[in-house]
């Protein structure tokens, strides 16, 4: 009854192709992004810096990851490796430029990002699929490898686990839970739009031709080359930016390790548990694998308390998530995603079906 | 039709899904506290392949906790505590640390991650959210120089010392320091942070006495060792100082030392890889392994022996098999949650609040006063199983002493008293430099303690 298009006609090309053809979209959209601001208000530190900012920051690398593998439909493993480089290109940007805004060192971290991606995404010209994905695993170690090896990139120091630097911008160190959020969601929300309009836009459209069938794509016109290394670029830019982010925003410290192999996979299931070549799935998928082993450890420590043995509920709880993504892909193997589809398809016709 | 049946499923769920999180919230609710009351936050790791350490360590924590609480509490302050899974994870021990901070109107005012990564990633929290970081025989090194982390605290010594220790053990099984001049030695550890913490003193001492370090990195979770061991072989090492974690780990480097034919007398083991769960699944292979220990294994240890009858014999251990009381990482966890409470009663009598509840800043003040003497460790009756240490505004680094065991196929037999590194001195120059370089690079300026 209220989420039904009668009514609403588009009377112009512009009106054609507007992000939000429908009106319920638009003011749900806005009511959300008013929420999402106002959130701070409401939600206490531990909301903020240990769920909603880890939850946008994987969010985004989620994004990065749907753009090469839902869109442009190159298997990759080497996003955490990807995180990686703009998390220490951002450490030492702030280090070696003075006076340098978080915002410009987070962009320029992504850039060198996707400069690492476009080398580790030259053998997608000869090699696809499952293929693929083993020549981008190369990548994951050898970034994660490079990084301890080099003492340069981490100032020398003698442990190997840095300290991030505060994040300062105009002036002004945005410490508190609360302004670190702020940033993040800036920063998340400019990008998603930013993809939103690239996946339905010409970049788009060159990146699914090539995936559904690159030859194809080829002879109508389309410079493999061009397509899949952009996606490369465009993806690891993505993921650089979440790498500076989640060291800078949520971790507080530069390390490797905390990039390493099973960061990639539980990225990869992000975005297939959210939903390929979505962008609202990249958002599902990430709350999915990082917020459910969470809430089922708060929910059994408060429901069982201290009557169970905590190494039991902690083993449960591992094995009720697995089950959950067993049955998550044998119901829906088109991801969250694509339930939020459904949901929408069956609000139109409700409550009237006929 | 089929949408039908899939949304007719997807409602259900949901609404499920919303009972239990709307059930958890109330139930978080339900249980504020009380006055007199001390919280405590426990962030335990008890599934993956560093479980048996974190069941032991934590069990043993939850075992003393409560055997405080069955004998009145402290000065009639009662214990409760939250437990957090962190699956040894560092971004899982943040999202602990945030959710555990806050427990009604108490705050945490103890951290102990039980990992060096843990505790890299919450270490720079500590100063701002007044909790201390205890690390109980782990963790950054250089956070031992009080004046630079105030809130940081390392009571049963930290990699620095442990790795001077070894190789002061070392040396003697050679015949002396000069003795070790040629020698190669083999650093061999987990790719963490915690694998390579030991290095900067390492390199310095292979420097000062003229061996060959060298430094073999496996990447966790390290089931597969053949090459490195190999690389051993063909360096032909004297000796290697083995930095792992987890059983799997652990005993994969025994077995493969075995088939390479690389004798166990020659391997030195690190704290928390040096365990009846390490050696247990390596059969006889295991059989000489050398271990250092901060926290001697034992169920003869009196308030061991106590914990068993009144926690056990009231059925409220924590540990799922009773026979583990006793060993390496259970003593070592009753050992960190022995200083948690002499830290506790510290801050009581100090800032005047007996029988009180005390917040972040009057338990570090309680933790920097601890002044644990023989005769102290024998009231708690814990003699002989932790080291006797005291702290200091400028020096948190507790005992810096540790025992050297040998695994015998059965049990560990402990071959030494508590012995410190050779020159102390040393050791604390390279953690002030180091502590005055992070200072330098972080803009802090460090307290002066007069």
């Amino acid at each position: 009854m209220l989420y039904r298009e009668a009514g609403q006609f588009r009377t112009s090309y512009a009106q054609d192709s507007q992000i939000f053809p429908l009106r319920q979209d638009r003011v749900g959209i806005a009511i959300l992004l008013i929420a999402a601001v106002m959130l701070p208000f409401v939600a206490n530190s531990y909301w903020l810096s240990a769920i909603l900012i880890p939850w946008l920051v994987l969010s985004l690398v989620a994004l990065g990851q749907n753009i090469l593998m839902g869109y442009a439909g190159q298997l990759s493993l080497g996003s955490a490796g990807f995180m990686a480089v703009g998390a220490f290109a951002c450490y030492n940007l702030i280090l070696r430029i003075d006076g340098i805004p978080f915002v410009v060192a987070v962009a320029l971290s992504g850039v060198c990002a996707a400069l690492v991606g476009i080398v580790f995404g030259l053998p997608s010209l000869r090699i696809r699929g499952l293929y693929l994905a083993v020549a981008t695993l190369a990548s994951q170690f050898f970034i994660v490898w490079a990084l301890d090896k080099f003492g340069w990139f981490k100032n020398y120091d003698p442990a190997g686990v840095i300290t991030a630097q505060p994040i300062v911008m105009f002036g002004h160190n945005f410490a508190t839970p609360r302004e670190k959020y702020w940033v993040v969601l800036a920063i998340v929300a400019v990008l998603a739009l930013l993809a939103k309009n690239m996946a339905r836009g010409s970049v788009g459209r060159g990146w699914m031709a090539v995936r559904d069938m690159d030859v194809a794509a080829e002879v109508m016109g389309f410079s493999l080359l061009r397509t899949k290394l952009q996606a490369f670029a465009i993806s690891s830019f993505y993921c650089g930016v979440g790498g500076a982010l989640f060291a800078f925003a949520y971790l507080q410290t530069v390390e490797p390790s905390a990039f390493g192999i099973d960061l990639s996979f539980r990225i990869l299931f992000m975005v297939i548990i959210g939903g390929l070549g979505t962008i609202m799935g990249s958002f599902l998928g990430a709350g999915f694998i990082l917020l459910m082993p969470i809430f089922l450890n708060i929910f059994f420590h408060s429901a069982f308390g201290k009557s169970v043995d905590a190494t039991i509920t902690s083993a449960l709880e591992q094995v009720i998530f697995g089950v959950m993504i067993i049955m998550f892909l044998i119901f829906e193997p088109l991801g969250l995603a694509r339930l939020w589809q459904l949901t929408k398809e069956r609000l139109r016709l409700w409550p009237f079906k006929h | 039709m089929t949408t039908d049946r899939i949304f007719r499923r997807i409602v259900p769920a949901i609404s499920a899904a919303a009972t239990f999180i709307a059930i958890a919230a109330a139930s978080t609710a339900a249980t504020a506290q009380e006055a007199q009351e001390q919280y405590f936050g426990i962030p335990s790791s008890r599934v993956g392949p560093y479980s048996a350490m974190g069941t032991g360590y934590y069990g043993g924590i939850i075992d003393y906790l409560n055997y405080v609480n069955m004998k009145g509490g402290v000065n009639g302050v009662k214990l409760t505590y939250d437990e957090c899974e962190t699956e040894y994870n560092a971004a899982r021990t943040v999202e602990c640390y945030q959710r555990l901070l806050n427990k009604g109107d108490q705050k945490m005012v103890v951290f102990d991650t039980l990992g060096t990564p843990g505790a890299y990633a919450v270490i720079g929290r500590m100063a701002q959210d007044h909790v201390v970081l205890a690390q109980y025989g782990y963790g950054r090194t250089d956070a031992a120089d009080g004046r630079v982390w105030p809130w940081v605290f390392n009571a049963a010594g930290h990699y620095w010392g442990q790795i001077a220790v070894k190789m002061n053990f070392i040396a003697g099984k050679e015949g002396g320091i000069d003795k070790m001049k040629g020698k190669t030695v083999v650093h061999l550890h987990i790719d963490t942070a915690y694998g390579r913490e030991p290095l900067p003193a390492m390199r310095q001492i292979a420097k000062d006495w003229d061996f060959k370090l060298i430094e073999i990195a496996i990447p966790a979770p390290g089931l597969e060792q053949q090459s490195q061991w190999l690389q051993i072989r063909k360096e032909k090492a004297d000796w290697v100082t083995f930095w792992g974690a987890g059983s799997g780990m652990n005993s994969t480097a025994i077995t493969t030392a075995a088939r390479v034919g690389f004798p166990r007398e020659k391997m030195v083991y690190v704290t928390f890889g040096g365990a009846e769960e390490d050696m247990i699944p390596a059969g006889d292979a295991a059989k000489g392994t050398y271990v250092a220990a901060n926290a001697a294994p034992g169920k003869d240890y009196p308030l061991i022996a106590d914990i068993q009858k009144v926690v056990y014999g009231a059925g409220k251990g924590n540990m799922q098999n009773p026979d583990r009381v006793g060993t390496v990482y259970y003593n070592r966890g009753v050992g960190a949650a022995v200083m948690w409470i002499e830290a506790l009663k510290n801050a009581q009598r100090i800032h005047n609040k007996v029988g009180k509840t005390v917040n972040g800043d009057e338990f570090r003040d309680g933790y920097e006063a601890l002044d644990i003497t023989d005769e102290k460790l024998k009231e708690i009756g814990i003699l002989g199983m932790s080291a006797p240490f005291k702290m200091s505004c400028a020096k948190h680094d507790g005992s810096e002493r540790f025992k050297m065991m040998q695994w015998d196929g059965k049990k560990f037999q402990i071959l030494t008293d508590w012995v410190a590194a050779p020159d102390p001195a040393f050791i604390r120059k390279l953690i002030e430099e180091s502590a005055a370089k992070f200072a330098a690079e972080n803009n802090i300026t460090p307290r002066t303690c007069s």
